[in-house]
């Protein structure tokens, strides 16, 4: 079996510190050059979305342009251009009725539509799985 | 009005808001002219700790400029005059020392909690 890990995200964006550590896992097997797919389920499709916006933040005393505001968009688009840079694959599939359930459909280049069908695959395709749940 | 705001739940989402967000609304409101302090509870008490740094953080091929600095919000509220307590027991079982806390952070132990909440208008528990 190739060098492949598969994700399961759960948390949605801004709620948990283990939204955090999920996307430092996987930039770190990304730099080790081991491919990656992530399925998101439920919150965790909200994580691509493009709608997220970054602001400026007065209590901080910074400008929009000083906060470089995170946004968990930009996480997933800097995964998916380091996979690119890195010539390795991260596939990101967003569950499809979690998607519809939140109107989670504008979301970064790269990332695709699914069901439970696809983890499962992905699951089977890759050397192990990390589940990372809500609690 | 008095408020106090019982934080229990730390470094949730803390890196991509930059902030801690109870601490960052507690500030807010102080702004707006609430006389708000805060309870460090559970997990949330590791917020007394001196020295903390989340700097560094890469995602990919993107950096952060701006890390969370707890200890920053936590002077500043103590600064603009909040009072910010630590319960006593849930320090200890950290092993989190006087000597290794923010100064300005009282600590108090849990039998002396309904005094404290009986200084108060109203308690929010987040």
């Amino acid at each position: 079996m190739s060098k492949s890990l598969t994700f399961l995200l759960m948390d949605a964006p801004y709620e948990q510190s283990r939204t955090t550590t999920a996307f430092r896992l996987i930039s770190a097997a990304l730099e080790r050059g081991i491919s990656v797919r992530v399925f998101a389920y439920e919150g965790a499709v909200s994580l691509p979305v493009t709608q997220q916006k970054p602001h400026a933040n007065a209590l901080h005393g910074r400008s929009l342009e000083e906060e470089a505001h995170p946004t968990p968009q930009a996480w997933v688009s800097a995964l998916l251009e380091a996979a690119k840079e890195k010539g390795i694959t991260l596939d990101w599939v967003n569950c499809g009725l979690c998607v519809d359930e939140r109107g989670a459909t504008e979301v970064v280049a790269g990332v695709r539509r699914g069901s439970p069908a696809d983890f499962w695959k992905m699951a089977t395709e890759t050397a192990n799985t990390v589940v990372i749940p809500t609690r | 009005m008095r408020v106090l705001q019982v934080v229990q739940s730390a470094y949730r989402a803390t890196l991509e808001e930059q902030d801690d967000t109870v601490l960052w609304f507690t500030r807010a409101i102080r702004g707006a002219g609430a006389a708000a302090d805060v309870l460090l509870a559970g997990t949330a008490v590791s917020y007394a700790v001196r020295g903390q740094s989340a700097a560094g953080l890469r995602i990919g091929t993107w950096r952060q400029l701006h890390p969370p600095a707890i200890e920053t919000e936590i002077t500043k509220l103590l600064e603009s005059g909040a009072r910010v307590v630590a319960l006593t027991e849930d320090l200890a079982e950290r092993g989190i020392a006087k000597e290794a806390m923010l100064p300005g952070i009282e600590s108090l132990g849990r039998k002396s909690l309904g005094g404290l909440f009986a200084q108060y208008d109203r308690v929010w528990t987040w």
